[in-house]
């Protein structure tokens, strides 16, 4: 069970070079948009011509440049969701489902489609058409028609984006059962990262066209090998660094001295750390920056912005800033912590967590 | 007052039989023609499209050309003994060589507006592309390429300068109701004239209030009202 996709070709404004495997565990492709997510989708299912490369899957070769191999979609064995579904307006929902088995004899494409109406909750929706649907409802069903023909991989092109948030969650753990219960390649490609993280074990990071970090999501969110990984992945806070030894650097834009867990790699350009990782509180009494703790600023706030459930802090580290738009730090808190601090005077201290700093080669 | 009734049978059959011809044709070159995009498909295009602009009679004169006993295409057909020129399959040549640009503009236009998505969403569920035209295309494109056939069939009921420069003017054979009208004015019947005038005016009437009401049928239907969930007979 193995997709081995090697593909490249010259686009517009960035030349597309990707190279990964996966295998049974769902692997989520995460990128900006235009990094070449949906194009690198569209190449594994037919839709798009590399020009050099290779993609083969349980075996069989889907496209080979050298050889000149290159199976139609039909013959793939791909199943792909697309982001706005492409249901079929003029079929039902049954005749949607049905269109990739129509092949199959009476008795097993009915078996199957009442198969897929079960699993993805359709009942009582089958002769209705897709434009009396529902957003979630669409999704289903264009699901179901992707898995009813069982094929070998299952690419899901921005499964929710379509979608009212409220709707997102409860989507989300269903498509997340059937993934479990599906046994072939799953790739997921999305921008939205909690959604991919729950979705998929294994990440593929693009950005303009080449994969610039693969592995386990735990590794990738935790210690993202280059700036730009660490972008995608949400981190905020970069600052430009030089190394004074193997555990400490000098970090130029915020003007401090840090000490970092994890040894400094020899090429560093940057330490960066996620918003949520830096410790705010009140400082009662600083005179000078050694009665704090290690990697502890006095910080001022420059300014805030307020979400349902948390807020953002914009810090400016060691003196008061001249305006809105002078900070080091985007610091995130919950709304409770968010309320004990606000009535305590400034400057307060900022904790930059040496665990949780890390170090980019660029 | 004794009217023949052959003109009206005549115009008729030449409209179905060059609908139905221009219909597959138009049909045909406009989805081999979708998803081609270049300089060159611009100028085949206007190729394509020239009979819409030119004069009726331009086009039956260059038809007359080309299907006459000694035009590059007539003489092989005489060689064959097939003679079209002033037959009734003349009409036929006539009426949609005139009718085609409209069939290929609104058929190209139909096609144009679907998404390509569900074409490809086609391919990968294991459609040739054969089916994903039969099956997703037509059926997709059909509104428009109705609203063709329509235009078509009330344009080529009219059909008069090409008509009668290929196909002349023989009561019985070629005489359709536009060319009627014109000899019967020429001879200074105008009762006769205005008989078939009538009966062109009232069926392009028809034909067109037909079409206004299919289009607004069209629209509520592609909306979908939750409310009428239940597919008309017309629903294809």
């Amino acid at each position: 069970m193995a997709l081995e996709v090697e593909i490249e070709r010259n686009l517009a404004d960035f030349t597309l070079r990707v190279e990964f495997t996966a295998t049974q565990r769902p692997v989520g492709i995460l990128g900006a948009s235009g990094s070449g997510k949906t194009m690198t989708l569209r190449a594994i299912a037919g839709l798009y011509t590399p020009a050099r490369g290779r993609i083969s899957l349980d075996g069989r070769t889907l496209f080979d440049a050298a050889t000149g191999v290159q199976l139609p979609s039909r013959a793939r064995r791909i199943g792909l969701l697309f982001q706005h579904y492409a249901l079929f307006p003029h079929l039902t929902v049954e005749e949607n489902i049905a269109f990739g088995i129509r092949k199959l004899d009476a008795g097993e494409r009915s078996r199957r489609i009442s198969e897929q109406i079960a699993a993805m909750r359709l009942a009582g929706l089958d002769r209705h058409y897709p434009g009396e649907l529902s957003g979630g409802q669409q999704q289903r069903v264009a699901l179901a028609r992707a898995l009813a023909p069982q094929p070998a991989a299952l690419l899901l092109d921005e499964p929710f984006s379509a979608l009212d948030t409220y709707l997102r969650s409860e989507l989300e753990r269903q498509l997340h059962e059937t993934l479990a219960g599906y046994r072939g390649v799953t790739l997921v490609v999305s921008h939205n990262l909690e959604e991919i993280y729950r979705l998929c074990e294994e990440l593929v990071v693009l950005d303009r066209g080449y994969v610039i970090a693969q592995g386990s999501r735990e590794d990738i969110f935790r210690w993202p090998p280059n700036r730009q990984t660490a972008v995608v992945t949400g981190c905020k806070n970069f600052s430009r660094a030089q190394a004074r030894d193997t555990h400490c650097v000098e970090a130029l834009d915020w003007g401090c001295t840090l000490h970092v867990l994890r040894e400094i790699p020899r090429a560093l350009a940057h330490v960066a750390i996620r918003a949520h990782h830096v410790h705010v509180a009140p400082a009662r009494e600083i005179t000078s920056t050694q009665t704090l703790g290690q990697n502890t600023f006095p910080c001022w706030v420059a300014a805030t912005s307020e979400a349902p459930f948390h807020v953002t802090l914009y810090l400016r580290l060691h003196a008061a800033p001249t305006g809105p738009s002078d900070y080091h730090l985007q610091v995130e808190l919950t709304r409770e912590r968010w309320a004990e601090l606000q009535s305590a005077p400034l400057p307060w201290s900022a904790q930059l967590d040496p665990e949780r700093l890390f170090s980019l080669p660029d | 007052m004794q009217l023949d009734s052959s003109p009206f049978w005549i115009s008729l059959k030449t409209a179905f039989a060059s609908t139905a011809l221009v219909l597959v044709l138009g049909v045909a070159a406009a989805s081999w023609r979708t998803g081609r995009q270049s300089r060159l498909w611009e100028l085949f295009d206007g190729v394509l499209l020239l009979p819409l602009v030119l004069p009726p009679t331009v086009v039956g004169f260059f038809l007359l050309v080309l299907l006459g006993r000694n035009g590059p295409l007539g003489s092989l057909l005489w060689r064959i003994g097939v003679s079209l020129v002033f037959s009734w399959p003349a009409t036929v040549i006539a009426a949609t060589v005139v009718t085609f640009p409209l069939m290929y503009l609104t058929a190209c236009g139909a096609l144009d507006q679907i998404d390509q998505g569900m074409l490809e969403a086609a391919r990968t569920l294991g459609a040739s592309e054969w089916e994903v035209f039969a099956r997703i295309a037509l059926p997709l494109a059909w509104p428009g390429v109705l609203a063709g056939t329509v235009l078509s069939f009330a344009r080529s009921l009219g059909e008069f300068g090409a008509t009668l420069m290929l196909a002349g003017n023989i009561p019985g054979r070629t005489e359709t109701i536009p060319v009627a009208i014109y000899f019967d004015m020429e001879s200074g019947d105008t009762r006769q004239a205005l008989v078939w005038a009538s009966v062109v005016l009232a069926v392009s009437l028809a034909v067109l209030v037909a079409l206004g009401a299919w289009t607004r049928y069209q629209r509520a239907y592609l909306v979908r009202d939750p409310a009428r969930t239940k597919r008309g007979p017309l629903g294809a």
